[in-house]
């Protein structure tokens, strides 16, 4: 168990700059997710944790010390990469014993914990195998299983499950949440699946451009997005987003959308400097809307309805406010004739505003 | 349901077409007409001159005889020496092994670490490396001559090994490099984050994944150094000729009549390690050939 900190990091691939000053502190046997579209830094940071990259300023600390130039080794770090990375030509054993080997660890201890790891991710039947007659999902345990044995004290995933299928990715997942709790260790896991990231993480931090956007627990992240790129990006099926202005008048606060219609707003909680007449985007997220009854602080909301994409337990309803695609997730058991405008009903409480120029919340 | 399994219907497609006759027809004779010059080499290698004189080139021998063969081997002139060319045979042998041994592991070390350590100015020393495979080997040959004379090599056989080292970098370097690029870099920083340094990883990881390529590097190195007569005449040294070379002066050396039997003898002698290489080799050389076609 340690401490990880990464102290106003810069990494520069030639003239490109991939992440900026980036800050990040992770406490004691937290597990962090990166989350974020390929291309965010958020596997150049993780690299650099590892200390595969070299960078271009900054410090990185691992349980209290500069660890910033040491070896990857020196490091007490563990990996788990997506394609696995397992040596092809080494058994499962000779996978998972090959870093203690390294260390110069004598061989009845290599044995005992080989043992046991392959015990806490019940591969103990496949120790003489090559990584080849192995399935997808027994090529991730061994992966994790390398890491285990070695008793690191910070775990690394570089989008572990991207590579398996739905089925077997929900397993690992809840397997990895799992070890996780048993073992107590820091975990640094990155994705670009907000389910993954949604369902693992104590704290996520959101990245974009090389820059993280916001840093906060699962569900904060969810409810109160930061920014337009933090609401847009989490969620799914989206958020949806329509343009309008502030009417922060006399009365109740309201929110006019480009098509005249005043949204009352009362009950949303402004973060910051709202401005009367400011143009916005209100995000609402599909579940938050109600086509049937109005809630107590609820507000109405015209819609006009025009598909309906069943999904099972739910289904999806699409069509337009103000001109704006829209999305209404209700009860897979309700039903709904389109064509049809309806009065729907949100609570302002629950919505997202963000100023329309720089997307960030109001 | 029925037992009964559903026939395909309409007639099966006949695997002989008459596209298909055309093909290996021409195949055949294609063959035939490339394995002339061995047929022709090998029957006058078991003629007695007597049959030869008569000059009937692609007739059968009438009186089959091994003699020209063991003279060959054994007793052929080579200039004054009459030792045939089985010294030329051990000569090519002492050079081929070092040789081959050297260059493939540097090559492969070399290309090992252009493509995973990435030191400063790997790609500049891999251009320069490159750009030494298309120079011409006769530009080199006066100012090595001096080099190694300079530092005690010419005329020996570490300095036709050291040359024939040099001369194969470039391409064994290519080899490796290109084929450790198509290896994932995971492997590599798994190795590195398991605690592997730079000969650790090499020689546990990488190495017993080169099988292929170092299959392809012996191919293509054996059948270069061995087929080598410049570097061999300049370099080795009268003690050191190889084979091709001894050849040439087996062919070249001349006491009243033209012993063709014997040459073409020693010819196929000269030819069988390339031979039994190509034969052996089968698919792999194939690989070679597309791998070093930078060559030309």
């Amino acid at each position: 168990m340690a401490t990880v900190s990464i102290r106003d990091l810069e990494i520069d691939f030639g003239t490109l700059r991939v992440l900026q000053t980036l800050n990040l502190d992770i406490a004691e046997g937290e597990f962090i997710v990166l989350l974020g579209p390929s291309g965010c830094g958020k596997s150049t940071l993780l690299n650099a944790v590892a200390g595969l990259l070299d960078v271009t300023a900054g410090q990185i600390w691992i349980g209290g010390k500069n660890v910033t130039w040491e070896e990857p080794k020196d490091r007490g770090i563990g990996m788990v990469f997506q394609s696995y990375a397992l040596y092809p030509r080494m058994t499962v054993k000779g996978n998972l014993s090959f870093g203690l080997k390294m260390a110069k660890t004598p061989s009845e201890e290599i044995e005992k914990r080989v043992a046991k790891a392959a015990k806490i991710l019940q591969i103990e039947p496949l120790l003489n195998r090559r990584p080849s007659e192995l399935s997808g999902g027994q090529r991730q345990r061994v992966a994790i299983g390398r890491a285990l044995v070695r008793d690191v004290e910070v775990f690394l995933f570089d989008e572990p499950l991207s590579n398996l299928d739905a089925k077997l990715r929900t397993e690992l997942r809840v397997e990895i949440k799992r070890l996780h709790h048993e073992l107590g260790s820091t975990m640094i896991y990155v994705t670009h699946d907000q389910i993954e990231a949604l369902t693992l993480a104590d704290r996520i931090a959101v990245m974009n451009g090389g820059v993280i956007q916001q840093l906060a627990s699962p569900k904060e992240i969810y409810r109160r997005p930061v920014n337009r790129f933090v609401a847009g990006f989490v969620g799914s099926p989206g958020m949806n987003f329509v343009d309008g202005t502030l009417s922060l008048g006399a009365g109740a606060p309201g929110f006019v959308l480009s098509d005249g219609t005043r949204l009352d707003i009362s009950g949303y909680e402004f973060s910051g400097n709202a401005k009367d007449e400011q143009p916005a985007t209100i995000g609402i997220r599909p579940e938050q809307v109600d086509l049937k009854e109005k809630g107590e602080d609820a507000t109405i909301l015209p819609i006009s309805l025009n598909l309906v994409e069943p999904m099972g337990a739910d289904s999806l309803v699409w069509g337009h406010v103000s001109g704006t695609q829209f999305a209404v997730r209700i009860d897979g058991d309700d039903h709904v004739t389109t064509p049809v405008t309806v009065d729907a009903f949100f609570s302002p409480s629950q919505a997202s505003i963000f100023d329309k120029t720089s997307g960030a919340r109001l | 349901m029925s037992t009964t399994t559903m026939e395909p219907q309409g007639p099966r497609p006949s695997r002989i077409t008459p596209a298909r006759i055309g093909v290996y027809a021409f195949l055949v004779v294609s063959a035939a007409f490339f394995l002339l010059p061995l047929y022709v080499m090998v029957i006058t290698s078991i003629k007695p001159m007597a049959e030869i004189r008569l000059g009937n080139l692609f007739s059968f021998p009438l009186a089959p005889t091994i003699e020209p063969w063991i003279k060959a081997w054994t007793y052929a002139c080579t200039g004054v020496n009459c030792e045939g060319i089985k010294v030329g045979f051990l000569n090519s042998f002492r050079i081929l092994v070092p040789s081959v041994i050297v260059s493939i592991a540097l090559g492969a070390t070399i290309g090992y670490a252009l493509s995973f350590w990435r030191p400063k100015g790997a790609n500049f020393l891999f251009a320069v490396l490159l750009l030494g495979a298309f120079i011409p080997y006769q530009v080199f040959l006066y100012p090595l001559v001096r080099m190694l004379s300079t530092v005690g090599l010419y005329n020996s056989l570490p300095g036709i090994v050291v040359v024939h080292t040099i001369f194969g970098l470039p391409l064994m370097t290519l080899l490796f490099r290109n084929f450790y690029a198509g290896i994932p870099i995971d492997l590599f920083k798994a190795a590195r984050v398991d605690g592997g340094g730079f000969w650790a990883i090499f020689f546990r990881l990488m190495l017993p994944l080169s099988t292929p390529i170092i299959i392809v590097a012996v191919i293509l190195q054996v059948t270069g150094i061995w087929n080598d007569f410049l570097f061999g005449l300049i370099f080795a040294g009268r003690e050191n000729f190889p084979m091709t070379v001894e050849l040439n002066n087996v062919v070249n050396t001349t006491t009243g009549e033209r012993e063709y039997n014997v040459n073409m003898a020693a010819t196929i002698l000269t030819a069988l390690v390339p031979l039994v290489v190509y034969f052996v080799s089968g698919r792999w050389f194939v690989r070679g050939i597309a791998a070093g076609a930078v060559k030309g």
